[in-house]
């Protein structure tokens, strides 16, 4: 086991170093001189020859990206411009919102996604299976900001149920702080559960063809016990490895559902940073989101080791 | 594992199959309505200019957010501009961004996924590593970030969905490419020495193609909800031109006052995504050799 995920941590280091010249690069693609953007509309001449200098641009490129790579793991992702504050410390400010989007939005995603996922795959061919595919399509059809916008305009406005924009710490008011985040992780949730539902459903209908399936029906056990005790546990497998791999639509989600429902997190973080021009904050939240993306993935590999019994023997 | 012959793209290629394709699809219920609604889509964008509506960026001060009427189906914007019209000019936009953003990861990824296939070696290892890199970033918030680097406009949108969506196709390619090139008539075109770019283009492309279709027509539906989200986070298509986004990103401000601004958008995005969506389905389904 140990040696395996070892050997996965290997593999995942040039993917990172990559990530991270990608990232570097990005600022070259500024039209122009990136730090006449950042000098604002006066071009002052003394901050330019400033700003050159703090950031470094005096250098060739090569020593340019080892200052900035050295500084990155250093955990020094540079000072926004915005705000003054060093970008790691915005991030870890912005994160537990986002975290807290992200366990509700899951949760909501299970609930809808793995149920109707078993229910259509037991029942293949009737009217549930094609009205659960369906309403699968359909999550993924609907562009979940527009369903976030269509909410706040029934829940909110029309019926007054919950509030429609904000956020509260869970440590300052844990029922108000649920409430508010209700309806985003609903809609961030909606989106992830069609996924969810689709694969929970091949994952099960292979399952179901098996033949401890069928030795489990031989024996004539219940139903119910066969599907959940004997099918479901081994398509589980497949699905929470699905689940950490969802971890990026996740973030992308967040995006947007974080904007319309001006919730404090990671998402609006990036948004704000792309209309101020708080370029060190955008590659620092692209850094992070790639590598916690990289970092579920080896999360899922060890998920799927650790489930599948058989693997585990070898 | 052993591969049985199974030429499921050689076989494509003949013109019996393409009719059984083509019987399968056209008896692909859901498909069919998938084709019907984007073309019905398709339509409306080619006709705006011809269509009897108001100029879509025409403001009228004494229709401000009216509700929709006989002289305004669905209604008025914040400035007076008629709803309808701005939804139908706003499909070429959305079409546009979703098909051209496709064409440029397509035109990239596939030459690059047959490279990284076929030639195996360096080429592999160099093109995939950045693949995986390049996939490691989520779609959108990559889109986001090369938007904002970019500027902008609804051209750079589309070039920033389109290189967020090419490692996809890189990926795709690349393992078609790897499974066919161990086909037996690949192995003896090459024994009989055929040059390389013709065994890629007679054999390889061919028989790559039916998968990546499949993946382009769902990316379609992909990159016509992350145009839209672009453009609703101000990153896309800019004012007074309209594009389903932007016209969200507005509405959102007038839920009291004006609802229907933020309705018709919505619905728009969904049907044609979902007939995006309908349409790779049955596509994937009316392709696959395994199901009869």
């Amino acid at each position: 086991m140990l040696a395996f995920i070892g050997r996965r941590i290997l593999v995942a280091i040039p993917t990172i170093v990559l990530i991270s010249i990608f990232v570097f690069s990005l600022q070259q693609l500024l039209p122009g001189d990136p730090i006449l953007a950042m000098a604002g509309e006066e071009r002052d001449p003394e901050t330019i020859a400033f700003l050159r200098e703090k950031y470094g641009f005096n250098d060739p490129l090569p020593v340019q990206y080892v200052k900035w790579v050295t500084g990155v793991v250093q955990g020094d992702l540079g000072i926004s411009l915005r705000s003054n504050q060093p970008v790691s410390e915005l991030l870890l400010q912005k994160l537990p919102v986002t975290i807290q989007l992200a366990i509700m939005a899951m949760i909501f995603a299970i609930a809808i996604g793995v149920p109707m996922g078993i229910v259509s795959a037991v029942k293949k061919g009737t009217v549930l299976d094609y009205a659960a595919n369906l309403i699968a399509l359909s999550g993924l059809s609907i562009p979940n900001f527009w369903l976030g916008i269509m909410l706040i305009l029934l829940v909110s406005v029309k019926w007054g149920l919950l509030p429609a924009s904000g956020y509260v710490p869970p440590g300052e008011d844990l029922w108000l702080s649920i409430k508010t985040m209700l309806m985003p992780a609903f809609v961030l949730g909606t989106a992830l559960a069609a996924t969810l539902m689709r694969h929970t459903r091949s994952a099960m209908l292979g399952v179901l063809k098996s033949d401890y399936v069928r030795t489990a029906r031989a024996k004539g056990l219940k139903e119910r016990r066969v599907i959940l005790k004997h099918a479901f546990r081994n398509a589980l497998v497949p699905i929470v490895t699905l689940m950490a791999l969802l971890f990026g639509e996740l973030i992308a989600g967040a995006v947007l559902t974080e904007q319309i429902f001006t919730i404090p997190g990671f998402g609006k973080l990036v948004v704000d940073a792309v209309f101020n021009r708080d370029y060190a904050v955008v590659q620092g939240i692209v850094l992070c989101t790639a590598v916690g993306f990289i970092i579920m993935n080896l999360v899922a590999d060890a998920a799927y080791f650790a489930l599948n019994p058989r693997l585990r023997k070898q | 594992m052993a591969h049985v012959a199974e030429p499921a793209g050689a076989e494509a290629l003949d013109a019996k199959s393409e009719s059984r394709v083509w019987k399968k699809f056209r008896s692909h219920r859901s498909a069919m309505l998938g084709g019907v609604i984007v073309l019905f889509f398709v339509l409306l964008a080619i006709l705006a200019p011809i269509l009897p509506i108001p100029d879509p960026t025409a403001t009228d001060w004494g229709a401000v957010r009216k509700a929709p009427s006989l002289a305004h189906p669905m209604g008025t914007d914040e400035i007076g501009r008629d709803v309808m019209s701005r939804l139908i000019w706003g499909a070429r936009a959305s079409l546009m961004a979703g098909v051209l953003s496709v064409a440029i990861a397509l035109g990239i990824g596939v030459p690059l996924g047959i490279a990284a296939g076929y030639f195996g070696g360096w080429t592999d290892s160099v093109i995939s590593r950045c693949t995986e890199a390049l996939l490691a970033a989520p779609f959108l918030i990559l889109a986001i970030a090369l938007a904002a680097f970019l500027g902008p406009s609804l051209g750079n949108a589309m070039i920033a969905i389109g290189l967020s969506a090419t490692p996809i196709f890189i990926r795709l390619t690349r393992g078609q490419v790897i499974s066919v090139a161990a086909e037996d008539y690949v192995e003896s075109a090459n024994a009989i020495g055929l040059p390389t770019m013709k065994i890629l283009s007679r054999y390889i492309f061919p028989n790559v193609l039916p998968p990546v279709l499949v993946q382009a027509t769902l990316t379609v539906a992909t990159a016509i909800i992350a145009e839209a989200s672009l453009s609703f986070l101000g990153l896309g298509q800019q004012p007074p031109a309209p594009s389903w986004g932007s016209m969200l990103n507005t509405a959102k401000n007038f839920l009291n006052q004006a609802p229907w601004m933020a309705l018709w958008p919505g619905i728009a995005i969904f049907l044609v995504v979902l007939g995006f969506n309908l349409l790779g389905d049955g596509l994937r389904d009316a392709l696959d050799p395994r199901e009869t």
